[in-house]
Protein backbone atom coordinates (compact mmCIF):
# COMPACT_ATOMS: atom_id res chain seq x y z
CA UNK A 1 0.00 0.00 0.00
CA UNK A 2 1.12 3.44 -0.87
CA UNK A 3 0.91 5.74 1.73
CA UNK A 4 0.06 9.52 0.50
CA UNK A 5 2.35 12.40 0.96
CA UNK A 6 0.79 15.44 3.12
CA UNK A 7 -0.21 17.62 -0.21
CA UNK A 8 -2.68 14.70 -1.16
CA UNK A 9 -4.21 15.08 2.59
CA UNK A 10 -4.53 19.21 2.22
CA UNK A 11 -7.88 19.34 0.77
CA UNK A 12 -9.71 16.26 2.37
CA UNK A 13 -8.47 15.61 5.94
CA UNK A 14 -8.09 12.45 7.91
CA UNK A 15 -10.96 11.03 5.89
CA UNK A 16 -11.50 7.04 4.32
CA UNK A 17 -13.71 7.49 1.86
CA UNK A 18 -13.65 3.32 0.88
CA UNK A 19 -14.88 1.49 3.53
CA UNK A 20 -13.54 -2.10 4.50
CA UNK A 21 -10.02 -1.81 3.14
CA UNK A 22 -8.08 -2.75 6.76
CA UNK A 23 -7.02 -5.88 4.86
CA UNK A 24 -4.94 -3.48 2.56
CA UNK A 25 -3.21 -2.83 6.28
CA UNK A 26 -0.27 -5.51 6.25
CA UNK A 27 0.27 -6.09 9.64
CA UNK A 28 3.20 -8.83 9.06
CA UNK A 29 6.07 -6.57 8.97
CA UNK A 30 5.52 -5.50 13.49
CA UNK A 31 6.68 -9.25 13.77
CA UNK A 32 10.04 -10.04 15.60
CA UNK A 33 9.12 -13.66 16.02
CA UNK A 34 7.57 -16.10 13.36
CA UNK A 35 6.02 -18.86 14.04
CA UNK A 36 6.38 -21.89 12.03
CA UNK A 37 4.26 -24.97 11.71
CA UNK A 38 6.20 -28.78 11.54
CA UNK A 39 3.31 -30.23 9.68
CA UNK A 40 4.67 -33.75 10.87
CA UNK A 41 3.55 -33.15 14.14
CA UNK A 42 0.22 -31.40 13.65
CA UNK A 43 -3.05 -33.36 14.71
CA UNK A 44 -5.32 -30.58 12.70
CA UNK A 45 -6.44 -29.58 15.81
CA UNK A 46 -7.62 -26.17 15.14
CA UNK A 47 -6.32 -24.64 18.76
CA UNK A 48 -4.18 -22.13 16.33
CA UNK A 49 -6.92 -21.47 14.08
CA UNK A 50 -9.58 -20.77 17.30
CA UNK A 51 -7.45 -18.61 18.89
CA UNK A 52 -5.07 -16.43 16.45
CA UNK A 53 -6.11 -12.61 17.69
CA UNK A 54 -5.54 -11.53 13.94
CA UNK A 55 -7.33 -14.31 12.02
CA UNK A 56 -4.22 -15.09 10.21
CA UNK A 57 -4.59 -18.72 10.67
CA UNK A 58 -6.80 -20.32 7.94
CA UNK A 59 -7.99 -23.73 7.63
CA UNK A 60 -9.05 -25.00 4.05
CA UNK A 61 -10.49 -28.45 4.84
CA UNK A 62 -7.45 -30.09 4.98
CA UNK A 63 -4.74 -28.21 6.86
CA UNK A 64 -3.90 -24.95 8.93
CA UNK A 65 -1.78 -22.29 7.15
CA UNK A 66 -0.19 -18.97 8.80
CA UNK A 67 -1.06 -15.80 6.48
CA UNK A 68 2.68 -14.02 7.56
CA UNK A 69 0.72 -11.07 5.99
CA UNK A 70 -1.17 -9.91 8.84
CA UNK A 71 0.48 -12.15 11.65
CA UNK A 72 1.65 -10.31 14.26
CA UNK A 73 4.23 -12.87 15.93
CA UNK A 74 2.58 -12.84 19.27
CA UNK A 75 2.88 -16.40 19.90
CA UNK A 76 -0.82 -17.62 21.15
CA UNK A 77 -0.82 -20.38 18.29
CA UNK A 78 2.56 -21.63 19.62
CA UNK A 79 1.94 -21.39 23.34
CA UNK A 80 -2.16 -23.10 23.24
CA UNK A 81 -0.56 -25.62 20.42
CA UNK A 82 -1.41 -29.08 22.58
CA UNK A 83 1.31 -31.22 20.69
CA UNK A 84 3.59 -27.86 20.72
CA UNK A 85 4.41 -28.33 16.58
CA UNK A 86 4.54 -24.53 16.41
CA UNK A 87 8.01 -23.21 17.42
CA UNK A 88 9.07 -19.20 17.01
CA UNK A 89 11.72 -18.26 15.32
CA UNK A 90 13.22 -14.59 15.54
CA UNK A 91 13.28 -12.74 12.09
CA UNK A 92 16.56 -12.33 10.06
CA UNK A 93 16.58 -8.67 8.82
CA UNK B 1 -27.21 51.92 -3.91
CA UNK B 2 -27.18 52.84 -0.15
CA UNK B 3 -29.08 49.75 1.79
CA UNK B 4 -30.26 51.66 5.12
CA UNK B 5 -30.10 48.60 8.27
CA UNK B 6 -32.33 49.03 11.24
CA UNK B 7 -30.73 50.12 14.32
CA UNK B 8 -30.84 48.42 17.48
CA UNK B 9 -29.41 49.23 21.48
CA UNK B 10 -28.35 45.61 21.99
CA UNK B 11 -25.42 43.69 24.28
CA UNK B 12 -22.87 42.12 22.85
CA UNK B 13 -23.45 38.74 24.00
CA UNK B 14 -27.62 39.60 22.78
CA UNK B 15 -26.05 39.92 19.50
CA UNK B 16 -24.04 37.21 19.14
CA UNK B 17 -27.34 35.10 19.83
CA UNK B 18 -29.25 36.90 17.02
CA UNK B 19 -26.90 36.73 14.92
CA UNK B 20 -27.18 32.84 15.75
CA UNK B 21 -30.45 33.34 14.85
CA UNK B 22 -30.34 34.60 11.79
CA UNK B 23 -27.87 32.01 10.92
CA UNK B 24 -30.67 29.49 12.39
CA UNK B 25 -27.95 26.17 12.59
CA UNK B 26 -29.67 22.71 12.80
CA UNK B 27 -27.92 22.21 15.89
CA UNK B 28 -26.53 24.29 18.94
CA UNK B 29 -25.16 22.13 21.91
CA UNK B 30 -23.70 24.30 24.54
CA UNK B 31 -23.23 24.80 28.06
CA UNK B 32 -23.72 28.60 29.87
CA UNK B 33 -20.38 30.11 31.70
CA UNK B 34 -20.26 33.71 32.67
CA UNK B 35 -19.93 36.01 30.63
CA UNK B 36 -20.90 33.92 27.71
CA UNK B 37 -24.29 32.80 29.27
CA UNK B 38 -26.72 34.91 27.69
CA UNK B 39 -25.88 33.76 24.07
CA UNK B 40 -27.08 30.77 25.07
CA UNK B 41 -29.80 31.86 27.32
CA UNK B 42 -31.11 33.82 24.80
CA UNK B 43 -30.74 31.26 21.78
CA UNK B 44 -32.62 28.80 23.59
CA UNK B 45 -35.31 31.52 24.09
CA UNK B 46 -35.78 31.42 20.59
CA UNK B 47 -35.99 28.10 20.22
CA UNK B 48 -38.13 27.91 22.98
CA UNK B 49 -40.41 30.10 21.05
CA UNK B 50 -40.10 28.32 18.09
CA UNK B 51 -38.17 31.32 16.12
CA UNK B 52 -35.48 28.69 14.82
CA UNK B 53 -35.54 25.39 13.54
CA UNK B 54 -32.15 24.41 15.76
CA UNK B 55 -32.07 20.77 17.09
CA UNK B 56 -30.73 22.47 20.86
CA UNK B 57 -28.70 20.14 22.92
CA UNK B 58 -28.88 21.61 26.69
CA UNK B 59 -25.22 19.36 27.86
CA UNK B 60 -23.82 18.97 31.01
CA UNK B 61 -20.63 20.45 30.38
CA UNK B 62 -18.23 22.39 28.20
CA UNK B 63 -16.65 19.05 26.85
CA UNK B 64 -19.72 17.34 26.52
CA UNK B 65 -21.22 20.54 24.07
CA UNK B 66 -17.77 20.75 22.01
CA UNK B 67 -18.45 16.47 21.31
CA UNK B 68 -22.04 16.86 20.70
CA UNK B 69 -20.85 19.69 18.30
CA UNK B 70 -17.98 17.63 16.89
CA UNK B 71 -20.80 14.66 16.50
CA UNK B 72 -23.61 16.58 14.82
CA UNK B 73 -20.66 18.60 12.47
CA UNK B 74 -19.49 15.19 11.17
CA UNK B 75 -22.99 14.39 10.27
CA UNK B 76 -23.15 16.85 8.13
CA UNK B 77 -24.99 19.28 10.24
CA UNK B 78 -24.37 23.56 10.58
CA UNK B 79 -23.05 23.84 13.81
CA UNK B 80 -22.97 26.80 16.70
CA UNK B 81 -21.91 27.11 20.03
CA UNK B 82 -20.95 29.25 22.53
CA UNK B 83 -18.41 29.66 26.10
CA UNK B 84 -15.44 30.92 27.79
CA UNK B 85 -13.08 30.62 30.23
CA UNK B 86 -13.10 27.49 32.01
CA UNK B 87 -15.54 26.60 29.47
CA UNK B 88 -13.04 26.55 26.81
CA UNK B 89 -10.70 25.09 29.40
CA UNK B 90 -12.72 22.07 29.54
CA UNK B 91 -12.91 21.79 25.82
CA UNK B 92 -9.84 20.99 25.54
CA UNK B 93 -9.16 18.05 23.92
CA UNK B 94 -12.37 18.38 22.15
CA UNK B 95 -11.00 21.40 19.88
CA UNK B 96 -8.05 19.39 18.71
CA UNK B 97 -10.65 16.74 17.80
CA UNK B 98 -13.08 19.45 16.02
CA UNK B 99 -10.48 21.32 13.69
CA UNK B 100 -7.97 17.76 12.71
CA UNK B 101 -11.48 16.60 11.64
CA UNK B 102 -11.70 19.86 9.67
CA UNK B 103 -14.89 20.54 11.05
CA UNK B 104 -16.89 24.15 10.11
CA UNK B 105 -18.11 24.69 13.82
CA UNK B 106 -18.55 28.33 14.39
CA UNK B 107 -17.71 29.32 18.26
CA UNK B 108 -17.77 32.28 20.02
CA UNK B 109 -16.17 32.93 23.08
CA UNK B 110 -16.68 35.68 25.64
CA UNK B 111 -12.78 36.05 26.73
CA UNK B 112 -12.29 35.37 30.57
CA UNK B 113 -9.28 35.19 32.70
CA UNK B 114 -8.48 31.32 33.63
CA UNK B 115 -8.74 30.43 37.25
CA UNK B 116 -6.84 30.79 40.24
CA UNK B 117 -7.87 32.97 42.37
CA UNK B 118 -10.93 32.89 40.38
CA UNK B 119 -12.11 35.80 38.22
CA UNK B 120 -15.16 36.20 35.70
CA UNK B 121 -13.85 39.11 33.76
CA UNK B 122 -12.23 40.08 30.37
CA UNK B 123 -8.50 38.86 29.25
CA UNK B 124 -7.25 36.88 26.80
CA UNK B 125 -6.04 33.92 28.84
CA UNK B 126 -8.55 31.18 27.79
CA UNK B 127 -8.15 31.71 23.64
CA UNK B 128 -4.45 32.33 23.67
CA UNK B 129 -4.64 29.44 25.88
CA UNK B 130 -5.56 27.68 22.71
CA UNK B 131 -4.26 28.93 20.33
CA UNK B 132 -2.67 26.06 18.96
CA UNK B 133 -5.55 24.77 18.93
CA UNK B 134 -5.79 24.41 14.71
CA UNK B 135 -8.79 27.02 15.08
CA UNK B 136 -9.32 30.14 12.80
CA UNK B 137 -9.28 32.95 15.66
CA UNK B 138 -11.22 36.17 14.96
CA UNK B 139 -10.87 38.54 17.55
CA UNK B 140 -14.03 41.52 17.66
CA UNK B 141 -13.27 45.21 18.88
CA UNK B 142 -16.82 46.29 19.57
CA UNK B 143 -20.48 44.70 19.53
CA UNK B 144 -21.05 45.27 16.00
CA UNK B 145 -17.88 43.45 15.00
CA UNK B 146 -19.40 40.41 17.44
CA UNK B 147 -22.51 40.57 14.93
CA UNK B 148 -20.45 40.88 12.02
CA UNK B 149 -17.89 38.33 12.55
CA UNK B 150 -20.14 35.26 13.28
CA UNK B 151 -21.33 35.31 9.75
CA UNK B 152 -18.21 35.35 7.92
CA UNK B 153 -16.77 32.95 10.30
CA UNK B 154 -20.08 30.93 8.96
CA UNK B 155 -19.02 31.75 5.45
CA UNK B 156 -15.24 31.07 6.35
CA UNK B 157 -15.44 27.76 8.04
CA UNK B 158 -17.66 25.94 5.97
CA UNK B 159 -15.71 26.89 2.62
CA UNK B 160 -14.86 24.14 0.30
CA UNK B 161 -11.35 25.36 0.92
CA UNK B 162 -11.07 25.80 4.24
CA UNK B 163 -13.42 23.20 6.35
CA UNK B 164 -11.92 24.49 9.37
CA UNK B 165 -13.65 25.71 12.95
CA UNK B 166 -13.61 29.38 13.88
CA UNK B 167 -13.74 30.81 16.88
CA UNK B 168 -15.14 34.60 17.23
CA UNK B 169 -13.37 36.37 20.47
CA UNK B 170 -14.79 39.34 22.41
CA UNK B 171 -13.58 40.61 25.65
CA UNK B 172 -15.52 39.33 28.51
CA UNK B 173 -17.95 42.21 30.21
CA UNK B 174 -16.35 44.89 28.47
CA UNK B 175 -18.05 43.90 25.04
CA UNK B 176 -19.95 40.94 25.84
CA UNK B 177 -22.03 42.99 28.10
CA UNK B 178 -22.00 46.56 26.40
CA UNK B 179 -24.96 47.85 25.19
CA UNK B 180 -24.30 49.76 22.56
CA UNK B 181 -25.84 50.72 18.84
CA UNK B 182 -25.88 47.39 16.48
CA UNK B 183 -27.13 47.66 12.50
CA UNK B 184 -29.08 44.60 11.88
CA UNK B 185 -29.11 43.10 8.68
CA UNK B 186 -32.11 41.62 7.25
CA UNK B 187 -32.30 38.12 7.15
CA UNK B 188 -32.97 37.59 3.75
CA UNK B 189 -29.45 39.29 3.50
CA UNK B 190 -28.02 36.98 5.86
CA UNK B 191 -29.08 34.18 3.92
CA UNK B 192 -28.27 35.08 1.01
CA UNK B 193 -24.25 35.74 2.53
CA UNK B 194 -24.11 32.66 4.23
CA UNK B 195 -25.94 30.62 1.69
CA UNK B 196 -27.08 26.94 2.06
CA UNK B 197 -24.73 24.41 3.69
CA UNK B 198 -24.03 21.98 1.73
CA UNK B 199 -21.25 19.29 3.44
CA UNK B 200 -18.60 17.78 1.23
CA UNK B 201 -18.46 14.85 3.78
CA UNK B 202 -21.23 13.78 5.56
CA UNK B 203 -21.16 10.67 7.93
CA UNK B 204 -25.24 10.16 7.84
CA UNK B 205 -24.56 9.80 3.47
CA UNK B 206 -25.37 6.34 4.08
CA UNK B 207 -24.84 6.12 0.03
CA UNK B 208 -20.95 6.83 0.74
CA UNK B 209 -20.05 4.99 3.72
CA UNK B 210 -16.63 6.91 5.07
CA UNK B 211 -14.51 6.84 8.23
CA UNK B 212 -13.30 9.74 10.01
CA UNK B 213 -10.52 10.26 12.33
CA UNK B 214 -8.84 6.34 11.67
CA UNK B 215 -5.79 5.45 13.68
CA UNK B 216 -2.87 6.94 11.84
CA UNK B 217 0.72 6.11 13.47
CA UNK B 218 4.05 7.27 13.03
CA UNK B 219 3.86 6.39 9.44
CA UNK B 220 1.35 9.02 8.61
CA UNK B 221 0.05 10.95 11.53
CA UNK B 222 2.99 13.48 10.89
CA UNK B 223 1.33 13.42 7.10
CA UNK B 224 -1.84 14.92 8.92
CA UNK B 225 -0.56 17.25 11.06
CA UNK B 226 1.13 19.06 8.01
CA UNK B 227 -1.71 18.94 5.75
CA UNK B 228 -3.82 20.31 8.67
CA UNK B 229 -1.34 23.19 9.02
CA UNK B 230 -1.53 24.07 4.94
CA UNK B 231 -5.38 24.11 5.26
CA UNK B 232 -5.88 26.87 8.09
CA UNK B 233 -2.93 28.45 6.23
CA UNK B 234 -4.61 27.90 3.01
CA UNK B 235 -8.20 30.02 4.72
CA UNK B 236 -6.19 33.64 4.93
CA UNK B 237 -7.16 34.54 1.17
CA UNK B 238 -10.51 33.23 2.09
CA UNK B 239 -11.08 35.44 5.59
CA UNK B 240 -9.91 38.50 3.33
CA UNK B 241 -12.35 37.35 0.19
CA UNK B 242 -15.27 37.05 2.72
CA UNK B 243 -14.73 40.51 4.65
CA UNK B 244 -15.12 42.24 1.57
CA UNK B 245 -18.44 40.59 0.08
CA UNK B 246 -19.35 41.27 3.77
CA UNK B 247 -18.49 44.85 3.15
CA UNK B 248 -19.81 45.47 0.10
CA UNK B 249 -23.41 43.88 1.24
CA UNK B 250 -23.07 45.98 4.20
CA UNK B 251 -20.35 48.80 3.54
CA UNK B 252 -18.22 47.34 6.84
CA UNK B 253 -15.19 46.18 5.21
CA UNK B 254 -12.70 43.55 7.05
CA UNK B 255 -9.66 42.15 6.36
CA UNK B 256 -7.26 40.35 8.60
CA UNK B 257 -5.75 43.66 10.57
CA UNK B 258 -6.77 47.31 10.46
CA UNK B 259 -3.69 50.08 9.85
CA UNK B 260 -5.10 53.08 11.97
CA UNK B 261 -2.77 55.65 11.15
CA UNK B 262 0.36 53.42 10.71
CA UNK B 263 1.73 53.97 6.81
CA UNK B 264 3.73 57.29 8.57
CA UNK B 265 4.27 56.46 12.22
CA UNK B 266 7.09 56.28 14.36
CA UNK B 267 5.27 54.78 17.47
CA UNK B 268 3.10 52.48 17.11
CA UNK B 269 0.89 50.21 19.66
CA UNK B 270 -0.44 46.62 18.43
CA UNK B 271 -3.50 45.48 20.33
CA UNK B 272 -6.94 43.23 19.67
CA UNK B 273 -10.30 43.28 20.78
CA UNK B 274 -11.61 46.00 22.95
CA UNK B 275 -8.21 48.04 23.95
CA UNK B 276 -8.35 48.91 20.09
CA UNK B 277 -10.54 51.04 20.82
CA UNK B 278 -8.87 52.87 23.69
CA UNK B 279 -5.84 53.48 21.60
CA UNK B 280 -7.78 54.48 18.84
CA UNK B 281 -8.98 57.67 20.70
CA UNK B 282 -5.72 58.13 21.90
CA UNK B 283 -3.89 58.11 18.25
CA UNK B 284 -6.72 60.51 17.13
CA UNK B 285 -5.82 63.25 20.13
CA UNK B 286 -1.93 62.60 19.37
CA UNK B 287 -2.13 62.88 16.00
CA UNK B 288 -4.17 66.25 16.44
CA UNK B 289 -0.76 67.54 18.23
CA UNK B 290 1.36 66.26 15.38
CA UNK B 291 2.29 63.12 17.02
CA UNK B 292 3.37 60.43 14.15
CA UNK B 293 1.70 57.84 16.25
CA UNK B 294 -0.95 54.84 15.16
CA UNK B 295 -2.51 51.66 15.80
CA UNK B 296 -2.00 48.51 14.79
CA UNK B 297 -5.06 45.81 15.29
CA UNK B 298 -5.10 42.03 14.88
CA UNK B 299 -8.32 41.15 13.88
CA UNK B 300 -7.54 37.47 12.86
CA UNK B 301 -4.49 35.96 15.05
CA UNK B 302 -4.81 32.66 13.65
CA UNK B 303 -4.28 31.98 11.23
CA UNK B 304 -1.17 34.60 11.81
CA UNK B 305 -0.82 36.92 9.02
CA UNK B 306 2.74 37.72 9.69
CA UNK B 307 2.98 38.85 6.12
CA UNK B 308 0.49 42.01 6.44
CA UNK B 309 1.41 42.62 9.62
CA UNK B 310 5.35 42.91 8.93
CA UNK B 311 4.33 45.07 6.29
CA UNK B 312 2.44 47.26 9.01
CA UNK B 313 5.34 47.39 11.40
CA UNK B 314 8.07 47.74 9.71
CA UNK B 315 8.80 50.96 8.88
CA UNK B 316 8.07 52.09 12.43
CA UNK B 317 10.64 53.01 15.00
CA UNK B 318 9.24 52.09 18.09
CA UNK B 319 6.43 49.55 18.75
CA UNK B 320 4.58 48.42 21.67
CA UNK B 321 3.09 45.11 21.61
CA UNK B 322 -0.22 44.57 24.40
CA UNK B 323 -0.70 41.42 25.28
CA UNK B 324 -3.58 40.94 27.34
CA UNK B 325 -2.53 37.38 28.65
CA UNK B 326 0.64 36.24 30.81
CA UNK B 327 2.41 33.40 29.96
CA UNK B 328 4.33 32.66 33.58
CA UNK B 329 8.04 31.85 32.80
CA UNK B 330 8.33 33.17 29.66
CA UNK B 331 9.46 37.15 28.47
CA UNK B 332 6.30 38.26 27.25
CA UNK B 333 3.03 37.73 26.14
CA UNK B 334 1.73 35.04 22.75
CA UNK B 335 1.32 38.60 20.82
CA UNK B 336 4.56 39.63 21.27
CA UNK B 337 6.17 35.99 20.44
CA UNK B 338 4.92 35.44 17.07
CA UNK B 339 5.40 39.15 15.89
CA UNK B 340 9.15 39.62 17.08
CA UNK B 341 10.58 35.97 15.80
CA UNK B 342 8.30 36.48 12.29
CA UNK B 343 9.96 39.71 12.32
CA UNK B 344 13.28 38.73 13.29
CA UNK B 345 15.06 37.87 9.46
CA UNK B 346 13.78 40.91 8.17
CA UNK B 347 16.79 43.87 7.52
CA UNK B 348 14.65 46.91 8.30
CA UNK B 349 12.54 46.33 11.84
CA UNK B 350 11.59 48.47 14.88
CA UNK B 351 12.62 47.80 18.23
CA UNK B 352 9.42 45.77 19.73
CA UNK B 353 8.52 46.64 23.62
CA UNK B 354 6.31 43.72 25.51
CA UNK B 355 3.57 45.04 27.47
CA UNK B 356 1.22 42.82 29.28
CA UNK B 357 -2.15 44.68 30.36
CA UNK B 358 -5.70 44.32 31.43
CA UNK B 359 -5.48 40.85 33.27
CA UNK B 360 -9.20 39.29 35.32
CA UNK B 361 -10.40 42.71 33.54
CA UNK B 362 -8.11 45.42 35.32
CA UNK B 363 -9.16 48.65 33.36
CA UNK B 364 -6.96 49.61 30.78
CA UNK B 365 -7.27 53.60 30.04
CA UNK B 366 -6.43 56.08 27.67
CA UNK B 367 -3.93 57.41 30.35
CA UNK B 368 -2.61 54.18 30.21
CA UNK B 369 -2.19 54.12 26.67
CA UNK B 370 -0.68 58.05 26.31
CA UNK B 371 2.12 56.78 28.84
CA UNK B 372 2.91 53.67 26.42
CA UNK B 373 3.07 56.08 23.58
CA UNK B 374 5.88 58.30 26.08
CA UNK B 375 7.56 54.79 26.88
CA UNK B 376 8.27 54.17 23.49
CA UNK B 377 9.63 57.41 22.71
CA UNK B 378 12.01 56.92 25.52
CA UNK B 379 12.73 52.89 24.60
CA UNK B 380 13.92 54.86 20.87
CA UNK B 381 16.39 56.76 22.59
CA UNK B 382 17.72 53.84 24.93
CA UNK B 383 17.85 51.92 21.47
CA UNK B 384 16.75 48.77 23.07
CA UNK B 385 13.88 47.13 24.44
CA UNK B 386 13.19 47.25 28.09
CA UNK B 387 12.19 44.04 29.76
CA UNK B 388 8.45 43.12 29.91
CA UNK B 389 6.29 46.20 31.16
CA UNK B 390 3.12 45.49 32.89
CA UNK B 391 0.62 48.17 32.97
CA UNK B 392 -1.64 49.40 35.66
CA UNK B 393 -0.40 46.53 38.52
CA UNK B 394 0.41 47.69 41.79
CA UNK B 395 4.21 46.83 43.18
Amino acid sequence: MKLPGWKELVEIGPIILEPGNAREYKTGDWRTFRPEIDYSKCTTCLFCWLFCPDSAISFDGKRVEINYDYCKGCGICAAECPVKCITMKEEEK
Amino acid sequence: MKTTFKKIAIEGNEAAALAFKQVNPDVVAAYPITPSTEVVQKFSEYVANGEVDTEFVPVESEHSAMSACIGASAAGARVMTSTASQGLALMWEMLYIASSLRLPIVMTVANRALSAPINIHGDHSDSMGARDSGWIQIYSENVQEIYDNIFQAVRIAEDPQVRLPVMVNFDGFITSHSEEILEVLDDDLVRRFIGEYKPKYSLLDVDHPMTMGPLALFDSYFEFKVAQAYAIANSLPVIKKVGREFGDLTGRYYDLIEKYHTDDAEYIIVAMSSTCGTVREVVDELREKGEKVGLLKIRVFRPFPLEEISNALKNAKVVGILDRSIIPGSFSGPLYHEIVSGMYHLDKRPIFQPYVYGLGGRDITTEHIKNVFTQLQEIEKLGRPKNLIYIGVRE
